[in-house]
């Protein structure tokens, strides 16, 4: 499953609109949709849009770049100090960015292990960022992010072929 | 030191990275100021989407709900139009079985108030062809029923009893061809034969020409026929068609106007008497008669409302009733029944010479 090199082999881009908007959605879902649908505050979507961006653009640099971007967004709309979230998904942007060269990425199952390996990165990187950088006494809560695991790891699956199919195939 | 960096640039670039967001984060914390510009910006922009996706949202659900409930009002119509449906039907029921306790109750007060003697019978059956007139009633020859008894209901006559089984019995109709009955009309006490037109109504034949009969005038039974007791209802006069001979006079069955449910069996009829007579025609009024030769002509007397004796018979009368008052005798009519039959002394009373 690993990677050809990278010169052999044709990789499609990624529109920029869809790298713009992309993210931009799943954060408003973030934001939005739970209000309404409570139980939807377990779906990390900016986190799979990160690992997605972060995949396709084959580069640690990018996807490290895309990962604070995208957290220090969620931050601006969160009530936790800016930064927090920004380095969680810049380190998730960075470890994904550098496996996705590793591995091929466009494989189902080497898509459901990164998206679990990056879900639980995450959730650990951000539990322990409030445990002791911001001194929250947050207790650890295994079992929500239990059942969040497989939802997450679906749902990663399918928007990953859902964003596939917005590449820009011709190039 | 710059191959280095140069070397693990990724590596290097998210250490500054990660560094950069950790001092805004300790600032944040150690400070308690908020980057209020990074939150600001970040609201803005997601602000007039979230609005946007609220009104579409709230449009979307309220266009679900709205076709939700329009779903459930078509429901809630189908189910109403399905409650309207029954409750006519029932209500049709209750409007049926009030009109039979009403008939019922009619019936019953008809039978109390006849002196004849009658049997209240149901109709359960009605002739076998479309054109026969003729109806099965749950009363037979176990309850007192003869071939030939009237079948009458509080409105009039409905036929006779052609056949009498054990527990029910055969009523011809007053509207078949093969009916006939003796009827009299209520003004003018003319009398003809009713016959069934065969359809629904009563044809009354042999009412002569010259036989004044009025539409709406009412016929009765004449009890000629020895079947129906005299003095029931038969009907009203519909229309009147002179002929050669005699006129056609159509009637309405009024004890058939109702429907037919119960009817009563005449076992033993009793004649009635007919309601007075109305004067359906305004007579002219008399003349006076003509006076005699060489007296003045006699003015008429309205007060009496009679009028002088004009004929020979009447001036005989007359002058029987002079010479009776000249003797002292009583004259007339309703003479005392003890009256001695031998001549009176003085033997007979001299002749009066006209």
């Amino acid at each position: 499953m690993a990677a050809a090199g990278r010169g052999h082999k044709k990789v499609a881009r990624i529109r920029p609109w869809v790298m713009l908007a992309a993210p931009a959605a799943a954060i408003l879902f973030q934001v939005y949709v739970p209000v309404y649908f409570p139980l939807l505050q377990y779906l990390e979507l900016p986190l799979l849009v990160t690992v997605y961006l972060a995949i396709s653009r084959r580069g640690p640099i990018g996807g490290a770049l895309t990962g604070a971007a995208i957290g220090l967004a969620q931050d601006a709309l969160s009530h936790q100090p800016i930064g927090v979230l920004g380095m969680v998904k810049t380190t998730v942007g960075y470890a994904s960015a550098a496996l996705g060269v590793r591995l091929d990425t466009g494989h189902a199952v080497v898509r459901l292990g990164l998206i679990l390996t990056m879900f639980v990165t995450h959730q650990s990187l951000h539990w322990m960022a409030r445990r002791f950088l911001l001194g929250i006494p947050s207790g650890a809560e295994f079992l929500p992010v239990l059942l969040a695991m497989p939802v997450n790891v679906a749902a990663g699956i399918l928007l990953f072929h859902l964003l596939d199919k917005l590449r820009d195939s011709g190039r | 030191m710059g191959s280095l960096l140069s070397r693990y640039r990724s590596f290097t670039i998210l250490l500054l990275l990660l560094v950069a967001q950790l001092i805004l984060v300790a600032y944040q914390v150690r400070t308690g100021h908020d980057v209020r510009l990074l939150r600001i910006w970040a609201v803005s922009a997601v602000t007039p989407v979230a609005r946007l996706l609220a009104s579409a949202s709230d449009g979307a659900s309220g266009l679900v709900r709205d076709y939700v409930a329009l779903w459930g009002v078509r429901r809630e119509n189908e189910r109403l139009a399905e409650e309207v449906d029954r409750l006519r039907l029932e209500n049709r029921f209750l409007k049926s079985e009030l009109s039979t306790a009403e008939r019922a109750a009619a019936l019953s007060a008809f039978q109390a108030r006849t002196p004849s003697r009658t049997v209240a019978a149901r109709v359960i059956g009605a002739g076998p062809a479309i054109d026969s007139r003729v109806l099965l009633v749950d009363r037979g020859s176990s309850s007192g029923v003869r071939p030939g008894m009237a079948v009458i209901n509080a409105d009039g006559i409905v036929g006779k009893v052609t056949a009498s089984f054990p527990a029910a019995s055969q009523v011809l109709l007053v509207t078949d061809r093969g009916f006939a009955a003796g009827v009299i009309s209520g003004a003018s006490r003319i009398e003809g034969t009713l016959r069934g037109a065969g359809r629904s109504q009563c044809r009354v034949e042999y009412v002569e020409i010259e036989d004044r009969v009025q539409v709406g005038e009412w016929f009765y039974t004449s009890g000629d026929d020895r079947l129906f007791p005299r003095g029931l209802p038969v009907g009203q006069v519909q229309s009147v068609t002179p002929g050669r001979v005699f006129q056609e006079v159509l009637v309405d069955p009024s004890g058939l106007r109702r429907g037919l449910e119960e009817v009563l069996i005449v076992v033993e009829g009793v004649h009635q008497p007919l309601p007075a007579a109305e004067e359906s025609v305004p007579r002219a009024p008399l003349l006076p008669p003509p006076p005699a030769e060489g007296a003045a002509p006699a003015a008429p007397d309205p007060a009496q409302g009679a009028v002088a004796p004009g004929t020979d018979a009447d001036r005989i009368v007359e002058r029987h009733r002079k010479a009776a008052e000249t003797l002292k005798r009583p004259f007339g009519d309703n003479l005392p029944p003890a009256r001695p039959a031998t001549p009176p002394p003085g033997g007979r009373p001299a002749p009066v010479k006209p």
